[in-house]
This record gives C-alpha cells, sequence and structure tokens, in this order.
C-alpha cells in the first residue's frame, strides 16, 4: 500500500511539476511567504501563531502566512508540493527527514541566507544534523533527548542511588537497579520500542557505537561492533534474562507505556524529554515522578538525535525574506517560547541560559543539562538509511529483543543483509 | 423444531456479537471523547467517563477549524455523490438496457478498470486538473473524487436497472408512454433505492478520503476534515488524545446520520419496486 501511495506520489510529482505559484507577492510590492507549521499541542500551536502575528505586526512589506501542517504526512506531502511548485515558502521538519530534500534540490543552501548571530547561536554539531554534502539546508531549532521518566517515590523507598547528569548511571548499573526495581508482577522498566531502530542507535552513541562507516571515499558501510552491542544486549537482557523489563511494551509506543507506569507497573520508561507534558496531563493526582538521565556509556552521555528544523524552498522567489522571518522566529527569547511550548530544548546556546529552562519545576534542568551532549542521530544522512531500517534492522532488532534471535545473528543481518541494501544506494 | 430454534438463536448470537464488533471502535471513540486528560491515562479504562468533560470538543474547536474544515468536506462529498450519480446513471440505463457489443465491453472495461493500479486513472485526471487549474480548488477534489467513485457507481447502478424488469418498460410503452416517460415514471422511481444507494457509496468514500485532499489542496481554508483531524497528531505518532477523539467522534456523525436516514429510503424504495412488478 506504501509502495504504491509513493508511486502514485512520483507519478503526480511528474505530472504537475511546472504548475507553479504566483510567486508570492502583489501588486502593491508586498511580499506573503507561507510558514508551514508542524506545531501540534496546543501551547505550541499558540507559541507559533503569535510569533506570526507579532512579525506581521512589525513587517508590513513581508506577510507571513501560517500554515498547518502535520508530521503524519509532512514527507509525502511536501514531497508533491515541491514537485507541484506549490512548496511553502518556510518548512517545518525534522533533521532526519531533510536529506532527500537536500538531495533532490528542493531546499534552498542557507549558508548564505542567514544571519552570523543565528550561525553562531547554534552548536556546529546541532548544524551537522542539517548539513548535507557541502550545504546546510535547515536550521536546528528543537531536539530533546531520550530520558528516563521514573517513579519518584518507588525509587526514594527502594534506596537505589539517583542519578543525575553529573552523575549518571552506567549502562551496568542501570541494569542491576531495573532488576532490583522488578518483582511481584511490577517491572523496573518498560522500554517501548514499537520504532526499536532509532531509539537503539541514538542511546548506542553514549558507549561509542557508530554502526554506520564513512571512508575516505563517502561509501557507507555497516559494521556492528562491540560498542554497538551494549545498549541492545542491555536491552535484550532486561527482558528476556533478568525479566526487569516488560517483554509487552516491546511493541507499544511511548504513550502506550503512560497507563501502566501511572499504574505501578513500571518504576521507569525511557521516554522523550517532550513525553513530560504528556505526563502533567494525565498523571494521577499526587503522582511523584521524576526525570533522569539516560544511562551513560564510555562516550559519557552523549546520544543522538533529529532536531526539529526550518528550512527554505529552493523555488521560493523570497529566499532572503523567508530567512529573515527564520532569523525574527529564532531569536533567543521566541526560541525559548517555542521550546516551552513544545516542551523541548533549543538548539541555541543563548536560549538554553534562560531561566525558564533551568527551572526544576518539571525537571527542566535535567534536560538542559543534557543538551551539550547531543549529537546528530548517527544514520539520519546515510542514503538508503530508510530502507535499511525498514526491511533488515527493524525486524531484526523486534526479533532480538523478543528473544528469538541471538547476538550473534542480530549482528549479522544488520551487516549482511543492511550491507546490500546500502550498496544499491551507492552505485 | 429445537434444532430450528436453537439454529436461529445461534444466528442472533452471531449477529449480536458482529455489531457488537462494529459498534466497539464507534462506541469507544465517544467514551474518549468525553474522559478527562487523566482518564485517558488510566491502567483501568472505564466504558463511561467518570467525570466526563466537553473540554476535548472545546480544545478541538478552538485549536483547529473544525467547521470550515467540515463545510469543505460536506461540498466535495455532496458534489461527488450528486456528479456521480448523474453521469453514472444514464451510462448504467444504456449499458444495461442496449446489450450490444459495445455495451458488453463497456461494462467489461469497467470491471477491469477496477483491477488496474490508481495511477492510471489519476494521471489523465491530473493532466486535466492541471490545464483546468483546478488543483488547491474543491471543485478540483470533487472532479478526482467523481472519476474515483465512477467505476464502482456505474457496475452497481447496471445491477440496480437490470433487477427492474424490461417488462414493465414494455408495458408502458404499450400503453402509450414515450420513452421519455417510460424513464421518469416506470423506471426512475424503481431505480431510486440503487440511486440512492450508489450516492451514498460516492458521498462516505469522499468523506473520509484522506490522501487527495492533502496532496490537491494546498491553503489551509480549503482542507477537509481528513486532512485537519491529522493536525492533532505529533511526531512519531503521539496523539493529543482527547481533542483527537472528539473531533473524530464528529467526524464520524454526518456519514452515520446520512445513513441512518437514506437507509430507510432504501428499504421502503425496495419494497415499492416490489409490489409495483
Amino acid at each position: 500500500m506504501r509502495t504504491r501511495r509513493l508511486v502514485t506520489i512520483l507519478l503526480l510529482c511528474l505530472l504537475v511539476s511546472g504548475c507553479t505559484g504566483d510567486g508570492g507577492g502583489s501588486a502593491d510590492g508586498r511580499i506573503t511567504l507561507r510558514f508551514q507549521s508542524l506545531a501540534w499541542q496546543e501551547e505550541s500551536v499558540a507559541a507559533n501563531r503569535e510569533l506570526v502575528k507579532e512579525w506581521n505586526a512589525t513587517h508590513p512589506d513581508v506577510e507571513v502566512e501560517y500554515v498547518q501542517g502535520s508530521w503524519d504526512s509532512v514527507h509525502d506531502q511536501l514531497l508533491t508540493s515541491f514537485e507541484g511548485g506549490e512548496a511553502p515558502d518556510i518548512i517545518h521538519d525534522a533533521s532526519d527527514d531533510l536529506a532527500d530534500f537536500a538531495y533532490g534540490g528542493y531546499l534552498a543552501d542557507l549558508r548564505e541566507l542567514l544571519p552570523e548571530r543565528l550561525k553562531a547561536d547554534i552548536p556546529r554539531h546541532s548544524w551537522e544534523t542539517t548539513t548535507f554534502g557541502d550545504g546546510i539546508y535547515g536550521v536546528p531549532f528543537l531536539q530533546e533527548p531520550r530520558v528516563l521518566i521514573a517513579n519518584a517515590k518507588w525509587l526514594r523507598e527502594s534506596g537505589v542511588r539517583i542519578p543525575t547528569p553529573e552523575d549518571p548511571w552506567t549502562w551496568e548499573e542501570f541494569r542491576e537497579v531495573a532488576e532490583e526495581l522488578s518483582g511481584d508482577g511490577k517491572y523496573g522498566v518498560a522500554w517501548p520500542l514499537k520504532e526499536p531502530v532509532s531509539a537503539t542507535l541514538n542511546l548506542s552513541l553514549s558507549t561509542g557505537g557508530q554502526l554506520f562507516h564513512r571512508d575516505e571515499d563517502g561509501k557507507v558501510e555497516v559494521r556492528f561492533e562491540a560498542a554497538d552491542a551494549v545498549v541492545p544486549k542491555t536491552v535484550h537482557d532486561e527482558v528476556n534474562t533478568d525479566e526487569s523489563a516488560s517483554s509487552t511494551t516491546l511493541g507499544m509506543g511511548g504513550s502506550d507505556t503512560l497507563p501502566g507506569f501511572f499504574g505501578g507497573r513500571y518504576a521507569m520508561v525511557p521516554l522523550g524529554f517532550s513525553y513530560r507534558q504528556q505526563i502533567v496531563q494525565q498523571a494521577p493526582e499526587g503522582f511523584d515522578w521524576q526525570v533522569l538521565p539516560a544511562p551513560a556509556g564510555a562516550d559519557g552521555l552523549t546520544q543522538g538525535v533529529s532536531p526539529q528544523t526550518l528550512s527554505v524552498a529552493e523555488d521560493s522567489p523570497h529566499k532572503k525574506e523567508a530567512a529573515e522571518f527564520i532569523d525574527f522566529l529564532l531569536r533567543p527569547e521566541n526560541m525559548v517560547r517555542l521550546a516551552l511550548g513544545d516542551w523541548m530544548l533549543p538548539t541555541g546556546t543563548e536560549a538554553l541560559k534562560d531561566p525558564a529552562l533551568r527551572t526544576t519545576e518539571y525537571d527542566w534542568a535535567t534536560g538542559t543539562a543534557l543538551a551539550a551532549h547531543l549529537r546528530s542521530a548517527p544514520a539520519q544522512s546515510v542514503r538508503g538509511y530508510p530502507e535499511w531500517k525498514d526491511k533488515v534492522a527493524t525486524p531484526a532488532f523486534q526479533e532480538y529483543y523478543s528473544g528469538a534471535i541471538d547476538l550473534a545473528e542480530l549482528g549479522e543481518r544488520l551487516e549482511k543483509d543492511g550491507n546490500l541494501v546500502l550498496a544499491r544506494y551507492q552505485r | 423444531m429445537r434444532t430450528g430454534r436453537a439454529a436461529r438463536t445461534g444466528q442472533y448470537v452471531a449477529l449480536l456479537a458482529y455489531l457488537v464488533f462494529l459498534a466497539f471502535p464507534f462506541l469507544w471513540l465517544l467514551s474518549t471523547a468525553f474522559k478527562p486528560a487523566r482518564e485517558l491515562g488510566s491502567l483501568h479504562p472505564t466504558w463511561i467517563p467518570e467525570d466526563p468533560t466537553l473540554a476535548n470538543f472545546r480544545q478541538a474547536f478552538d485549536e483547529q477549524p473544525l467547521l470550515d474544515a467540515a463545510l469543505n468536506s460536506l461540498v466535495a462529498a455532496l458534489g461527488a455523490a450528486v456528479v456521480a450519480v448523474l453521469i453514472a446513471t444514464p451510462m448504467a440505463y444504456v449499458m444495461a438496457r442496449h446489450r450490444t457489443t459495445l455495451s458488453r465491453m463497456a461494462t467489461g472495461w469497467v470491471v477491469v478498470s477496477q483491477a488496474f493500479p490508481f495511477v492510471l486513472v489519476i494521471i489523465p485526471l491530473f493532466l486535466v486538473l492541471k490545464n483546468l487549474r483546478l488543483i488547491n480548488s474543491v471543485p478540483g477534489l470533487v472532479m478526482v473524487y467523481v472519476v474515483w467513485a465512477l467505476p464502482f457507481a456505474l457496475w452497481m447502478l447496471v445491477g440496480y436497472v437490470r433487477a427492474v424488469p424490461a417488462e414493465l418498460e414494455e408495458a408502458a410503452a404499450v400503453d402509450g408512454a414515450g420513452k421519455l416517460r417510460t424513464l421518469v415514471s416506470v423506471t426512475a422511481p424503481l431505480l431510486a433505492p440503487g440511486i440512492v444507494a450508489t450516492a451514498l457509496f460516492a458521498f462516505i468514500t469522499a468523506w473520509n478520503e484522506f490522501f487527495f485532499a492533502l496532496v490537491l489542496l494546498k491553503s489551509p481554508e480549503k482542507q477537509t476534515l481528513p486532512v485537519v483531524l491529522t493536525h492533532f497528531i505529533g511526531a512519531e505518532g503521539v496523539a493529543d488524545l482527547g481533542p483527537l477523539a472528539a473531533a473524530a467522534f464528529l467526524a464520524t456523525l454526518p456519514s452515520l446520520v446520512v445513513f441512518a436516514v437514506i437507509q430507510k429510503r432504501i428499504t421502503g424504495g425496495m419494497l415499492a419496486g416490489a409490489v409495483k412488478s
């Protein structure tokens, strides 16, 4: 079904190419820019709309029109929009969705368009998430680490050491704690691994796992080495050996595990930092929870992320104005508003200093302390990664985590089958 | 006799089970729409909300232009239903009544076209839309929906036309009625249930359609309900469940109402046809 849909899209693209818009200009010289936002939470939509309103109030010659997009369909929708000449001028997306658009020539290279202030404000390792080839095709502005959301009362009563960003658990210690917290039909941890690949790969950066190795010619090879095995083995052993992790949550999404977490079935759930909003909304009265850093490995607290991004369409006739709007939207004070609306962390170093993001309320401070450890997700710039993920890695990890195959077979499948897939993209 | 009663009881039980199975998603949606956020996160969810609230509906309307989207969906779905029926009815009559080689080939073509990949239908359609500058317009979307619904609508209506005995038309002709009078006074009333059923099919198909509305309609004010519903879903499939359920519940209501109203007429029309023949 998905293949058929994609074929449809591609054919549509060919057909509608050349059907261009009016250029976003009007007879009186006023420019209209379309900004497609993927904000979806109430506070986040409000923050975006307010900022657009503020821009329009102070920029009579350049009006920004807010267009609501959807995370669920953004890739297909953008693909058809680009080919049909109907793309929004300013595009909100995630960095791991940009590679195909960037290599396809749909996005403007922002290197000459962005002001020095913004370039300098965002750290180099964040820019790496949107750098493809020689160009920069998006501004990374919001990101979130994967953290452990824990039942604070349960943890306190157990007497285990509570980790902090300065003194996190090691993966080995985490496994021991999970085992200590489990028993009587309760589990120390619930891994929601409906999408096991990105979670595993991103967390494996902490142990030095790379999996994707690029040679001097730029070719990528999958190698499953000892450092890549630490995180998967921990999860596998927690589920299948220690029984400290619930096997039923392996097929769940993050939200699906929350009722069990609130109901006292799991002591900890590894989730994205922004899940705090759902927890605040849905947790029973008096439920005591806290955010803990994910375990650290040989490379400390490092983990991979795919930040939310703002890009400019290559076909936009008003790239300069679009970049100016992005600069306005991402001024430190505005970046803070966007971050608070989405319950995520800003990439900007100035915004990260804001007291609102360093408060202990809802453990903002714990997340902020992790920001410096976030790196580009290991595979997001690898062409062929989506196919490798869907056809090879997802079933392999699922089978390994459920105990159907062993670590050797997991490694063999990721490497052998994976390299066959990648080879087709690198001929 | 006992066996008959047992079999009948079994049939009723099976029917009830089937009804429960069909109704479950809708009832759960209804229940979810009225639950406050804290109940949505409960490990032991209840059918009846313990503390029912309209907050989800309020939030859904505050955040998204649901009424405008519903209106767009209604226009697109009604337009598709009316146009599909207007085109399909005379075509179906000709194909059913005049069984020439050409009409047989046309019927065969309609059946075969259902097996084609959809891209073969949509390609010429997009060329037409592009030339007519109907991309990003509800009339363009209606055109897509009509083309989408037409083969099946035609197929349905051919069956209905064939079910009307030709002898009735012959009798009307013997009584002196002209072709048009026969069609209007004799055939059309008997075809009414089929036309209504076909229109209903086209309406519901268009009302629920997502992908073409997403691709074709760029302006926010033109988006249809299925597209707007996705705005309650965030990255990695995380959903704002309460408002999403409230909006989805409202989105299913028109289909249910239309179906409930028309279903009686379908039944009534069928009975009327039976008496006349």
